[in-house]
C-alpha cells in the first residue's frame, strides 16, 4: 500500500460514505501502484485511458488457465477442453450481465474496440451501406471508429458527416439534427471523449437517429470501464469496447450487437470455429456469437475480462462512477487555478480524462518532466487528429484517472506542473 | 534533477531562442516534416549557392528536443560546402540510432544531444529537423 493511502487528505476525499468503499483496500489489489520510480518517487499512475493496471485476481485468473486447464475452446472432448470452454463462455455471461445484454449471442469476443468496430463497419457496413448513404461521424472521435468508416465511405461512395464539437467540447445536437435525413444509416459516437472528457447524451442520440431510420455504434472504450452501462436501456445497435481499459488483459475486446442486427450480417474473417458445415465449394456459418470469432480466440484474455468484469461488479459501477466523479472534481478544482495552464473540454457532463496545455512548456516535455516526479500521464494527439486541429494545437498533455486513484496523486502531479513551469521558464 | 542530463543549458537556451527561425512563405518550402506521434511539426527551407549551404531557415512548433535540436542542426551546416554538410548530417543521424557516439571535438555544442539517447521515445524528436534538411539538400542539389 502507498504511504498516501493512509494521508489525512485523501481520506477526506475518498471518505467512508461510500457504504463499504475503500480505496486503500482496492490499491492492495494492484502491487504495481506500490512501485517506487525515479530516486525513490512513489509511482502516481494517470495514464488510464490509455491502458488500466491490472488487479491480481486477474492476474491469477490467466495464471490458473494456462497452469490448471490451458486447452483450445469449442473443439476438443477431454476434460481440460470442456473447462476451458467453460471458463471461457461463462467470462462471456458475466459481460453479458455487466451491459445488460439480451443473450450471450449478442457479445462477440474481439481484439479490441478497434476490431469491434471494423468487424461492424465491414460486416455490417458492406451489407448495408451503398452508393449515396450517408453516415453520421462527430468531430470528436478517436481515430478507430473514423478510419474503418473512411474505407467503407470510399469504397461505397457513401457519404460522411460529422457532428460539430462546440467551443465547451459538447456536440451541436442542434446541428446533428439537421444532418438526420432518410439518406443516412449508421450514426457513430463516442460515448465519452477520451480528450475532452466529455460524457455524450447518447439516449438522446440513439433516439434521434432511430427515428430518423438509422442504426447507432457507441465506442464505449472510455465509457463502459467507467460507469453503469445498459445497452437495452440505451437502445444501441452495437456496443464497441477494450479489455484493457477496464482490468483486463491487453488483446481482448467486445462487439455488442442486437441480435436482429447481428443475425443478417455476413461473417467477419473465414476460418475455423466460425463455420457450421465446410465442402470444397461452400460453406455455412456458425450460430451467433461464434459466426464473427474465427480462429482459436484469445481465451486466457476473455477469461480475464470475466475477472476484471467480476472485480468491478464487486465494488458496483454506481460506485466507480461515483467515486471518479468526485476524483475528477478535485482535479479540476486543482488544476484550474494554475497560471498559464488551458483545460481542453468544459463539458458539464464530463469524467476523468483531463486534457490540457501549459503555457510554453510542449505536452511531450511536461509528460517527460512529470514522469521524473513519479507522474505518468500522457502527450500526443491522443489518436484524435481531427480534433486537435479543430482545438488549434498539435498535442495535448492528459491525466486520466480510475477507480484506484488517489487526492494526493493529483497533488503531486500539480506539484510536478509547477516545478515544470519553473524548470522551462529559467532553465535548470 | 536526473533530466539535466536531457534538457541541458544549452538546448533550452537554443529552445527558447532559437537561431535561424522565422515564418517562412509557403512558395519557400522545401520541406514540412512532421512527427505522427507527437504532432511536432516543422517546415523548413534552405539555398546552397557554388556548392555551399548559404542559409537553413525552419518555422513551426515542438517539443525542446525538437526545437532546439533544429536550431543546432542550422548552425552545424550553413556554410558548409554541402558535401560537409551531409557528412555532419550523417554522422548526427547515425550517432542518434546509436551506430557510434558523437566526436566531442567535432560535435561541438552538438554533444549536449547526446542525453536524448537515454530516452529512445524522445530520439524522433532529435532527428525531425535532420531528417528534413537532409531531404531538403537532396532536393536543391540531387546527390550524385
Amino acid at each position: 500500500m502507498s504511504e498516501c493511502c493512509i494521508c489525512k487528505k485523501c481520506l477526506g476525499v475518498t471518505g467512508d460514505e461510500g457504504q463499504g468503499f475503500d480505496v486503500a483496500k482496492i490499491r492492495q489489489d494492484f502491487p504495481i501502484l506500490n512501485r517506487r520510480i525515479h530516486q525513490d518517487k512513489p509511482l502516481a499512475y494517470l495514464d488510464n485511458a490509455a491502458t488500466t493496471q491490472k488487479p491480481s485476481v486477474v492476474v491469477c485468473a490467466l495464471c490458473d488457465y494456462y497452469q490448471i486447464c490451458n486447452a483450445n475452446v469449442h473443439r476438443s472432448l477431454h476434460l481440460l477442453a470442456d473447462e476451458a470452454t467453460q471458463h471461457f463462455e461463462e467470462a462471456r455471461r458475466r459481460v453479458v450481465k455487466f451491459i445488460h445484454a439480451h443473450s450471450e449471442r449478442e457479445v462477440i469476443y474481439t481484439r479490441g474496440t478497434t476490431e469491434s468496430i471494423n468487424l461492424a463497419a465491414y460486416s455490417w457496413g458492406r451489407r448495408h451501406i451503398q452508393a449515396g448513404d450517408e453516415i453520421i461521424l462527430t468531430e470528436m472521435e478517436h481515430h478507430s471508429n473514423l478510419v474503418p468508416w473512411q474505407i467503407l465511405a470510399k469504397e461505397r461512395n457513401a457519404v460522411l458527416r460529422f457532428i460539430p464539437v462546440l467551443e465547451d467540447g459538447t456536440l451541436d445536437l442542434e446541428a446533428y439534427r439537421r444532418l438526420l435525413n432518410p439518406k443516412v444509416k449508421l450514426v457513430g459516437v463516442v460515448h465519452i471523449s477520451n480528450v475532452l472528457g466529455t460524457v455524450n447524451p447518447i439516449q438522446e442520440i440513439i433516439a434521434d437517429a432511430h427515428r430518423a431510420g438509422a442504426l447507432v455504434l457507441v465506442d464505449g472504450a472510455q465509457s463502459v470501464p467507467h460507469m453503469p452501462i445498459d445497452v437495452q436501456a440505451l437502445d444501441c445497435d452495437f456496443l464497441a469496447f477494450s479489455g484493457h481499459k477496464m482490468m483486463a488483459p491487453t488483446g481482448v475486446g467486445v462487439l455488442y450487437g442486437k441480435e436482429s442486427v447481428l443475425e443478417i450480417m455476413d461473417p467477419f474473417m473465414g476460418g475455423g470455429e466460425m463455420i457450421n458445415k465446410v465442402t470444397l465449394e461452400g460453406s455455412t456459418w456458425a450460430d451467433l456469437p461464434l459466426k464473427f470469432e474465427a480462429g482459436t480466440p484469445h481465451i486466457s484474455g476473455a477469461i480475464g475480462l470475466g475477472a476484471a468484469v467480476n472485480y468491478l461488479m464487486g465494488i458496483g459501477m454506481e460506485q466507480v462512477e461515483k467515486y471518479e466523479q468526485e476524483l475528477t472534481h478535485y482535479a479540476l478544482q486543482k488544476l484550474t487555478p494554475i497560471p498559464g495552464l488551458k483545460i481542453y473540454g468544459r463539458a458539464p457532463e464530463r469524467s476523468g480524462a483531463i486534457s490540457f496545455i501549459l503555457d510554453d512548456v510542449h505536452p511531450h516535455d511536461l509528460a517527460q518532466f512529470v514522469d521524473q516526479a513519479g507522474v505518468a500521464i500522457r502527450a500526443g494527439h491522443m489518436c484524435a487528429q481531427p480534433l486537435m486541429r479543430k482545438l488549434g494545437v498539435p498535442a495535448v498533455s492528459r491525466a486520466s484517472l480510475y477507480i484506484y486513484n488517489l487526492p494526493c496523486e493529483i497533488d503531486q502531479l500539480v506539484d510536478a506542473i509547477l516545478e515544470a513551469k519553473e524548470y522551462f521558464s529559467h532553465g535548470s | 534533477m536526473d533530466l539535466d542530463a536531457l534538457y541541458q543549458d544549452i538546448i533550452l537556451d537554443h529552445y527558447k531562442h532559437p537561431r535561424n527561425y522565422g515564418p517562412i512563405a509557403s512558395e519557400e518550402v522545401l520541406m514540412d516534416e512532421e512527427n505522427p506521434l507527437c504532432g511536432d511539426h516543422i517546415r523548413l527551407t534552405a539555398a546552397v549557392k557554388d556548392g555551399v549551404v548559404q542559409s537553413v531557415r525552419f518555422d513551426g512548433k515542438g517539443c525542446a528536443i525538437s526545437m532546439a535540436s533544429s536550431s543546432m542542426m542550422t548552425e552545424s551546416v550553413i556554410d558548409k560546402p554541402i558535401e560537409e554538410a551531409r557528412g555532419v548530417i550523417r554522422s548526427f543521424l547515425a550517432s542518434m540510432r546509436g551506430d557510434h557516439p558523437m566526436d566531442p571535438e567535432q560535435a561541438g555544442d552538438l554533444i549536449a544531444l547526446e542525453g536524448v539517447k537515454k530516452y529512445p521515445l524522445r530520439i524522433k524528436c532529435a532527428t525531425l529537423g535532420w531528417h528534413a534538411i537532409e531531404t531538403a539538400l537532396q532536393k536543391i542539389a540531387p546527390h550524385q
